[in-house]
């Protein structure tokens, strides 16, 4: 049952809010896939108690304009919920709990929406696995010995699972949409400044935005409509109304759509074969729905995986940076002095891969440096954001594979070894075709497209023009409505 | 001494009297509670995110016009990033790549001779202030009510060539500030703070190694720490040593400096773009209402002052010397219309009450006094109260401006002059009456007896008639 479905049944009385909500409580508490992060004792007893006083409302007729009410959602581990744990997955913030409310927490709760728990991600977002989670990996529901993916990998899995019908996730660099892909299911980052980020623990400022994962386009787009739109806490949020549902079901259609496709992106030699012939076959959907295809040659392709790593890890050390281990979260009992507790705490409360991208961010915004790294990629930034610019003067939509293989094995990048350096390059080019879409700022969408010969889900990605979040939808709709039954996996 | 030539140049940090917050809605009124003035935003509780208050930049903007600065309208923030437990966020966020002002500068005069020079602005810059830490004998406490509060760093070029210009240019720059309405000023609050810079070279030669001083919480310890450092420099270049560069805090108590950290370990801040707060874009139509909106400024009150009240030049930069006495002097006139007489009164008695008192300017509250004074000030023009009363009530006001109100003090202690000419014929008569001998002189023409009579009927009336109605009342009837 689709999460639009549910909330249909929720307003039309014939099935009860605690009814939807006890299968993700127990999927919680079973926790096969290692989705949901843990939770304060006596969790279960208030959710259910939430989920009777929000029947009562629906009863009396509250949210009869919203499309999700009565909905359960999972949020990622870095949303702020007030009086509830939010630790980035990392050690430390274990025991942290938010003195606020996130603005998407407050707009899905206005929603009438129930939210269930947090969801297990790559420690503060970094990674791209879920291995690096202090709470442990993620596995895949098509495949246990594999990856979620990540950093939104609880997300990804508990959604794909059916363990909840809606998550939230947030995307620096692929973050929703890889994870997206892996697991077989709908992920959207919207344009930057669509969706408050006031509640949700920054990595990469500038190239953070918060999404939705879903299993079907609809309800992604529903999930959109109820978190988007200005907020007076958030002055890159700009969007000033929220994304509207009626708007995206009448722009589905891919008649006459001009579509690019980026040909050397299908050259590069990480591309897994299958996903190339599962994405050309995606391609060869589009033309025959009447979609104009044009190929034509991506610039500036070798900066991106730099640039991107370059700028997020830069923001990413200066943001980590109040986790001192002062005011909250994780203190070194071993630390004597204030500069022990800063360094002790900081190196126990780490792991490993934060630590690797704090020094790679300290070490880009060093003076001496700040020159020949930090501003190279600022310019190499505006550079690809101005090629995009002029592409979406030309196309409608860009469509790429999501990443270039399917999902990891577990454990198959150790980031705790020395000699893994060349594992975790392997790992970073994973985001090859995700992150400039955030160096960009735009919207863009990862869809099924099909399986390779084990099984494991392939993503399209489809990337729109900046603020088309609607008609992005649309199309991503309209391809779904075609391809969908082909390729669930 | 002659042949060494001291260079400074200053940073001053002047905190904004903007009502809330730079980034968050929180007070920014002084003093209170520790951690009251507070929220998850401006203790950068994870996930809080910054957005502006666009007053900060109104503010910022007006003293840039004021200096002529060049102003840039694409500026933006940075962050400059350490650690230190006042600083919750471990980077505060200014301004370094492309700052809001750039260039201008103020005209000073210095010294008695009121020789005229141009300093010349650096940059001025917004950020937030930190949080501040309270020590205890084994302990630290942070207090976050001051993180985040606004400030505008005003850094100049290294133009000073005394402690005299120092002090000539702080002083201008404070009565700017303050008639901007953009800083109180007050450096006992630490809303006002100067760091200087200085150095010393042989005249004509190339510019020596420089320190910073901190810690300068008045304009005498300001001066005081120029004479120290400039003399310890020259000792040690004269005695073959060399000037290292670092960061030194003055001990006002002990009369020195210590060197807090060098340079050699010096932070790398690792400066970068705050990637939370978008470039701010400052149109042409903002920047002309701010430059419509600008106040009158110390110097214009000046010559406005002399040439609407015929005050002259001291008695107009004494008024003028602070934005409370000039507002206490336009309050007293605009309720009284005696600019001249309160002139007077505020260049004279006020100031003599202030210097009696220890009280300082910043201290005053011009709206209550300046309701008063004129009260006053009526009273003494239309000889309803006499010179003497006048003082006594102005001294109570002074004292005790909330509680005592004017005339109420006036009635009940008996000081309003008669000028029912009745009651004052009736006290001449009277005294005539018991002084029949004096009449009798007068009368014979010896003039004294006049000044006799005369003295006796203001000593009966108690000073509460003016001796114009009770001369011609007396001659009046002594012609009878």
């Amino acid at each position: 049952m689709s999460a639009l479905e549910i909330s249909a049944k929720i307003k039309a009385g014939e099935l009860k809010v605690v009814d939807a909500v006890r299968p993700c409580l127990d999927a919680l508490k079973e926790n096969r896939h290692n989705a949901f992060t843990p939770v304060k004792t006596g969790h279960e007893e208030r959710v259910l108690k939430k989920a009777e006083s929000l029947q009562k409302r629906i009863d009396a007729g509250e949210f009869v304009d919203s499309p999700l009410a009565g909905v359960p959602i999972g949020l990622k581990d870095n949303v702020s919920q007030i009086n509830e744990l939010v630790t980035g997955s990392s050690k430390m913030l274990t025991g942290y709990e938010s003195v606020f409310n996130a603005t998407i927490v407050d707009k899905i709760e206005q929603a009438g929406m129930l939210i269930v728990g947090k969801l297990n991600m790559d420690e503060f977002a970094m990674g791209s696995t879920n291995e690096t989670s202090f709470y442990g990996a993620v596995t895949n529901p098509h495949n246990n010995d594999r990856v979620a993916g990540g950093s939104s990998g609880g997300s990804a899995a508990a959604v794909a699972a059916k363990e909840i019908p809606l998550a939230i996730g947030s995307d620096t660099g692929g973050s929703i949409r890889q994870p997206s892909a892996f697991c077989g299911v709908v992920g959207m980052k919207p344009t930057y400044g669509t969706v408050s980020r006031y509640g949700v623990l920054a990595f990469a400022s500038s190239l953070d935005q918060v999404g939705a994962i879903a299993s079907n386009v609809s309800d992604c787009s529903a999930l959109l409509s109820v978190i988007s739109g200005e907020d007076k806490l958030d002055s890159t949020c700009v969007t000033k109304k929220p994304f509207c549902l009626e708007t995206i079901d009448e722009s589905a259609n891919l008649s006459g759509l001009k579509v690019g496709i980026p040909r050397n992106f299908l050259d590069v030699d990480v591309l897994d074969k299958e996903i190339k012939e599962s994405v050309t076959a995606a391609i060869e959907t589009f033309r025959t729905a009447g979609a104009i295809i044009e190929e034509f040659e991506m610039p500036l392709m070798e900066y991106i995986i730099p640039a991107y790593y370059i700028i997020s890890c830069a923001e990413g050390s200066s943001n980590f940076s109040k986790y001192d281990g002062l005011k909250y979260g994780y203190r070194s009992e071993k630390a004597k002095t204030l500069n022990e507790v800063y360094r002790l705490s900081r190196s126990e409360g780490f792991g490993m891969e934060v630590k690797r991208r704090i020094m790679v961010g300290s070490f880009v915004l060093s003076s001496g440096y700040y020159d020949a790294y930090y501003k190279k990629a600022l310019q190499a930034r505006e550079l690809i954001k101005n090629n995009y610019l002029k592409l979406f003067e030309k196309f409608d939509v860009i469509l790429t594979p999501t990443t270039p293989i399917t999902a990891y094995k577990l454990k198959s990048h150790q980031t705790e070894s020395e000699i893994a350096n060349v594992g975790i390059m392997k790992m970073y080019m994973g985001d090859i075709y995700t992150a400039s879409v955030n160096l960009a700022g735009l919207p863009a969408i990862s869809v099924p497209c099909g399986v390779d010969g084990e099984g494991l889900p392939i993503g399209l990605q489809i990337i729109g023009d900046s603020f088309a979040d609607e008609k992005l939808l649309g199309i991503a709709k309209a391809y779904e409505n075609i391809a969908g039954s082909v390729v669930k996996a | 001494m002659s042949k060494w030539e001291v260079v400074m140049g200053l940073e001053v940090h002047a905190e904004l009297s903007t009502k809330t917050k730079i980034f968050c809605g929180c007070s920014t009124v002084f003093g209170g509670k520790p951690n009251t003035n507070v929220c998850p935003i401006c203790t950068g509780m994870p996930g809080t995110l910054p957005v502006l208050n666009r007053a900060v930049l109104d503010y910022a903007l007006k003293l840039g016009v004021t200096l002529g600065c060049n102003i840039n309208q694409n500026c933006k923030f940075d962050r400059k990033n350490y650690f230190y437990p006042d600083l919750p966020k471990a980077y505060q966020v200014s301004q370094l790549y492309a700052p809001i002002c750039q260039g201008g500068g103020l005209e000073i005069e210095v010294g008695e001779s009121g020789e005229k020079k141009f300093i010349n602005i650096h940059q001025i810059h917004m950020e937030e202030d930190a949080g501040k830490l309270v020590h205890e004998s084994n302990f630290t406490q942070i207090d976050y009510n001051r993180g985040c509060v606004p400030l505008l760093e005003i850094v100049s070029k290294p133009d000073f060539r005394s402690g005299d210009e120092v002090i000539a240019y702080l002083e201008k720059l404070r009565e700017t500030l303050m008639y901007l309405d953009v800083c109180d000023c007050k450096m006992q609050e630490g809303s006002l703070r100067a760091d200087v810079n200085l150095s010393v070279r042989k005249l004509g030669g190339e510019l020596g190694t420089r320190t910073e001083m901190k810690n300068l919480n008045s304009f005498k310890a300001i001066a005081r720490a120029i004479v120290y450092e400039s003399e310890r420099q020259i000792d040690l270049l004269e005695s073959g040593g060399e000037v290292k560069q670092e960061t030194r805090r003055w001990d006002d108590e002990r009369g020195e400096s210590y060197a807090m950290r060098s340079k050699a370990n010096a932070q790398d801040y690792r400066y970068f773009p705050d990637p939370d707060l978008l470039p701010i874009s400052i149109t042409d139509e903002e920047l002309e209402l701010i430059r419509k909106s600008l106040p009158e400024l110390a110097h214009q009150k000046r010559e406005r002052y002399m040439k609407d009240y015929g005050m002259s030049k001291i008695v107009a930069c004494t008024i003028t010397s602070h934005k409370n006495l000039s507002d206490l002097f336009e309050i007293t006139t605009e309720h009284s219309e005696q600019g001249g007489e309160v002139a007077n009164l505020i260049s004279g008695e006020f100031m003599r009450l202030l210097k009696s008192s220890n009280t300082l300017p910043e201290k005053i509250e011009p709206e209550i006094l300046g309701r008063k004074f004129a009260e006053l000030v009526k009273l003494v023009v239309d000889s309803k109260i006499n010179r003497g009363a006048y003082k006594e009530v102005v001294g109570k006001v002074f004292e005790s401006p909330h509680e005592i109100e004017p005339m109420a003090y006036i009635e009940e202690k008996g000081l309003l002059m008669i000028t029912d000419t009745g009651a004052v014929e009736e006290a001449v008569k009277s005294i005539l009456a018991k002084n029949q001998s004096a009449v009798d002189d007068y009368r014979a023409g010896k003039q004294k007896a006049f000044g006799f009579l005369m003295g006796q009927t203001m000593k009966k009336l108690g000073g509460t008639a003016s001796p114009d109605v009770i001369k011609s009342t007396l001659t009046d009837v002594l012609k009878g």
